[in-house]
């Protein structure tokens, strides 16, 4: 048995932890040591001094330190900020280290309000760039040095800054919205690559590379994802993604929902995760909150979870297959998925957004005949998947087509911010499911699958072996499952308890008000980071003392991801950034929230 | 027994055009098959008429030139694609007494022509449509098709150095004793595989390759002309299927059966193992289908004439 060892908040402040190595190297740059909800180390340095600290904290011989999330809190409107430094934009670098057992470190940034800036860190950590890019697009914060600042999210003839406090949230705050011949053609003109912008150069004096435009509609990117690309005949010379399409403002609607409500916004972020997504989100909310969840219902979350798990992973092999021109298997693993979806209909009620996850545990209580209905699947599916081995893996053409393209080294994976199979397929024996147990994955059995060499076919290869860990997890689920309540008994959740509504009038009131307000959550800040089907998954929340979040940041691993695809895909053929992009497993509603 | 030309003819083409529209229906019925679900299976018995309901669809599409494209050469694309299939079968035989032209004594190599002139259609396409989906697509048919005419012809050498002949009723008659699959096992590979490449069919469908170019070639086409390309594509598959059969299989003879339904199952049994080389294979990359070309094919096809030249003359009379 491997057995998990949680890491306690005290082991956080154990020497040499990045928290350690900023407070004794750097104590006259810190400006404040912030006490956090979620036991997160967080330090305030200012401006002119955060490079420094961010580059002494990554150094060559610490480098296994991922730059995991990088954002801003518009700050100008909270209220509670307890003994944080004035700032009006807070810059929020979020790091996480993978050399030493549970480490990670949160950097804050003020900055002032009127033209908010901040040196780059692209030359420290490579996927800081769009992250820059995105905290310029949604509330303006300038980057001095950056290579290319620019829209990234939003389209580039936007005018503002959406996750500003001042920018308008709903349409119904705008006159109704018409589009002018005029203003088409402007749009249109501003869709058009310009490769000069992106430093690209031409072949020679006569003659020009080939400039691809993949995308936004294209069968093989799954969803509306564009990647321009500069060729010389199929040889990819250059590769620019542009993303941004699929962006709902995820983020935005958060600020306007009450805490209950947004759940079911979750759902539709990795929207092949299903309740996965919720998992992040209510982690965050209770931590807030200070709920403690009954073990029944950590345990249906955990199979929950771990069936989307396979449904998500079901999809990948499938259309990866057929990314590289395999017609047949996507039918097999769509049919088998179907089979996940019925027993997610059964428990509940939907198929891929159920939304089920509620502040303080699930909606609702396991039907009967649900452990029937999912032994019968969990003997199924391996057998099928042995089938898949010999249709998929062991194909030559399959084989041909996947080994040794779109591979980078563990460092590179580092580097630009993988997380999830795509990190464990460069060898990394590395889970958050392991690393920092949640809900009760300390008290389940799973490997960690890994390979490698990190390419295309390894990445597939740990997608497969996930498969099988989370059918071990759910069956061991079923096994176990505990009795007792699915909801903590606690008044901010919701739809909150109300067995004792109608004995007194304090408890009516409550009730009254958390089903027709929402509750009001503590103010704070707490995260809540789950392994999800893609990689990391973090729900940053910060709660003003409101019925509503007032920053709802979602760290998804897509968006990394796919920052990565010029990396590994220079030098290859079409083909095979085809196969790269099968195997990156994105969805872009996840990359664009 | 003769039967008057112009009969030939009009029931070779009637039944050909037939057959690939049939096609149409009866490779996503299958395919559905193999891959659990039901395929088009609503329109007329089993779905049957699917193949119609198709056809009467993408004749009242609106015939859409793009502005950018070259008009002309536009235009004559599909065409050529087309009619080089069609005159291909000009010298199949379909029994000893069926055939246009199947006695014709260079027959085999108008096939190859024909097969050679095929190219233009879909290279002249990809050009003709002045998009760069398009050209990737035309860039690789030429690459691929040009490659692998060369293996193909010299796959069916052997076949000719047996037969003593290019006529393709001579070649089915000399196969009277032994099939050619036989002694010409290598031979029949080369030329399949060479004949999917051909047809550019999954897995060598490259010069479509819906995953990395849309539609490929064909990316700019609709209507009648896309129409056009479809219907020889699969006019196509039954060509190399019949000339497999012709060549390898002994063409219409046979035991029992009369002679045009032994033709007609050989033929057929091909279509399906084409339709089954679709739902099982994925798709080489273009390096590896060039390298798989000129690196196995070609030195495998030169063996194999070398070996049955060699037999040949230890087995010559005097």
């Amino acid at each position: 048995m491997i057995v998990a060892t949680p890491p306690r908040p005290a082991d956080l402040r154990a020497p040499d932890t990045m928290f350690a190595q900023v407070t004794r190297a750097s104590t006259p740059a810190i400006l404040a040591i912030e006490p956090t909800r979620d036991a997160v180390p967080t330090v305030w340095i200012a401006r002119h001094d955060v490079h420094d600290v961010l580059a002494r904290l990554k150094q060559p011989d610490t480098a296994l330190r991922m730059l995991f999330d990088l954002t801003v809190i518009d700050e100008r409107e909270r209220t509670h900020r307890g003994n944080q430094p004035a700032s009006a934009f807070t810059l929020v670098y979020h790091l996480l280290s993978f050399a030493d057992a549970g480490d990670e470190l949160r950097v804050k940034v003020p900055l002032p309000a009127d033209r908010p800036h901040a040196p780059t860190i692209t030359d420290l950590w490579p996927n800081a760039n769009w992250y820059e890019c995105e905290a310029w697009d949604l509330f303006g914060i300038v980057f001095d040095g950056h290579p290319f600042q620019r829209r990234i999210l939003t389209p580039p003839t936007w005018v503002g800054h959406p996750l500003r406090k001042d920018h308008y949230a709903r349409a119904t705050e705008m006159p109704p919205y018409s589009l002018t011949e005029d203003q088409e053609k402007r749009e249109q003109e501003a869709l058009r690559f310009d490769p000069g912008q992106w430093g690209m150069r031409r072949h020679s004096a006569n003659t020009d590379f080939m400039f691809l435009n993949l995308g936004p509609n294209h069968p093989s990117v799954h969803g509306v994802f564009r990647i321009v690309l500069q060729l010389e005949g199929e040889r990819i010379v250059d590769a620019v993604p542009d993303i941004g399409f699929h962006h709902r403002g995820a983020e935005k609607m958060g600020e306007r929902q009450s805490w209950h409500s947004y759940i079911p916004y979750t759902d539709r972020v990795d929207y092949l995760g299903g309740v996965m997504n919720n998992f992040p989100y209510v982690m965050a909310v209770e931590t807030l909150a200070g709920i403690q969840v009954p073990p029944r219902a950590q345990m249906i979350r955990v199979m929950l979870a771990e069936l989307f798990r396979i449904a998500s992973h079901l999809v990948f092999y499938g259309t990866m297959s057929q990314d590289v021109g395999q017609l047949s298997p996507v039918f097999y693993m769509f049919t088998d998925r179907e089979r996940v979806f019925e027993i997610i209909e059964a428990i509940c009620g939907f198929r891929m957004h159920p939304a089920f996850f509620r502040i303080g545990g699930v909606a609702m209580d396991l039907p009967v005949g649900w452990d029937a209905l999912i032994r019968t699947f969990l003997d199924h599916l391996p057998k099928r998947l042995d089938e898949y081995e010999k249709m998929v893996m062991r194909n030559g053409i399959f084989r041909a087509r996947t080994k040794g393209v779109g591979a980078y080294t563990l460092r590179e994976a580092i580097e630009w911010g993988v997380t999830g199979p795509g990190l464990r397929a460069c060898g990394l024996e590395w889970d958050y499911r392991r690393r920092a147990p949640y809900a009760c994955y300390d008290q389940l059995e799973f490997d960690i699958p890994t390979a490698t060499n990190g390419d295309c076919y390894d990445r597939v290869v740990v997608h497969i072996a996930e498969i099988r860990q989370s059918l071990r997890i759910v069956r061991q689920c079923v096994d176990n499952m505990p009795a007792g309540p699915t909801k903590a008994d606690h008044p901010l959740t919701i739809p909150p308890p109300r067995a004792r509504t109608m004995h007194d009038i304090e408890t009516l009131i409550h009730h009254f008000l958390n089903v027709s307000w929402g509750p009001v959550i503590p103010p704070g800040e707490a995260r809540g980071c789950i392994e999800a089907t893609k990689g990391l998954n973090q729900y940053h929340l910060i709660s003003d003392g409101g019925t509503m979040s007032y920053r709802t940041r979602i760290r998804t691993p897509s968006f990394p991801h796919l920052q990565m695809i010029p990396l590994i895909s220079r030098g290859a053929m079409i083909a095979d950034l085809i196969a790269i992009i099968g195997s990156i497993d994105f969805v872009m509603a996840d990359v664009d929230r | 027994m003769t039967v008057p030309m112009p009969l030939i003819i009009g029931v070779t083409l009637a039944v050909l055009l037939g057959l690939a529209t049939f096609l149409t229906w009866f490779e996503r019925r299958l395919l559905g098959l193999w891959q659990d679900r039901y395929g088009p299976n609503r329109v007329g018995p089993g779905g049957i008429l699917q193949a119609v309901a198709d056809g009467v669809k993408i004749l009242f599409k609106q015939d859409w030139i793009p502005p950018f494209a070259d008009r002309g050469v536009f235009v004559l694309a599909p065409a050529i694609g087309m009619m080089t299939v069609l005159l291909s079968f000009g010298v199949v035989p379909v029994t000893a007494f069926w055939s246009i032209a199947g006695n014709l004594n260079v027959g085999l190599l108008f096939v190859l022509a024909m097969m050679g002139m095929g190219v233009y259609g879909v290279v002249l396409a990809g050009w003709a449509s002045n998009s760069k989906y398009a050209l990737l697509g035309g860039m690789r048919a030429a690459a691929q098709m040009i490659s692998y005419e060369v293996f193909m012809g010299l796959s069916v050498l052997g076949v000719v150095m047996q037969a003593g002949s290019f006529s393709m009723r001579d070649i089915v008659l000399a196969q009277s004793g032994l099939w050619f699959i036989v002694p010409q096992v290598l031979g029949c590979m080369v030329f399949m595989l060479a004949g999917v490449a051909e047809t550019h069919r999954l897995p060598f469908d490259l010069p479509e390759g819906e995953n990395e170019l849309g539609a490929g070639f064909h990316t700019e086409y609709s209507g009648m002309k896309f129409g056009m390309f479809f219907l020889a594509e699969y006019a196509g598959v039954v060509l190399i299927s019949a000339l497999l059969a012709t060549l390898y299989l002994g063409g219409w003879q046979g035991p029992l059966l009369p002679p045009p339904l032994w033709f007609g199952l050989k033929t057929g049994a091909l279509v399906c193992l084409f339709i089954l080389l679709r739902a099982a294979l994925p798709r080489p990359r273009y390096d590896q289908l060039m390298a798989l070309g000129w690196k196995i094919l070609l030195p495998l096809s030169l063996l194999n004439i070398a070996a049955t030249g060699a037999i040949l003359l230890l087995h010559a009379p005097g």
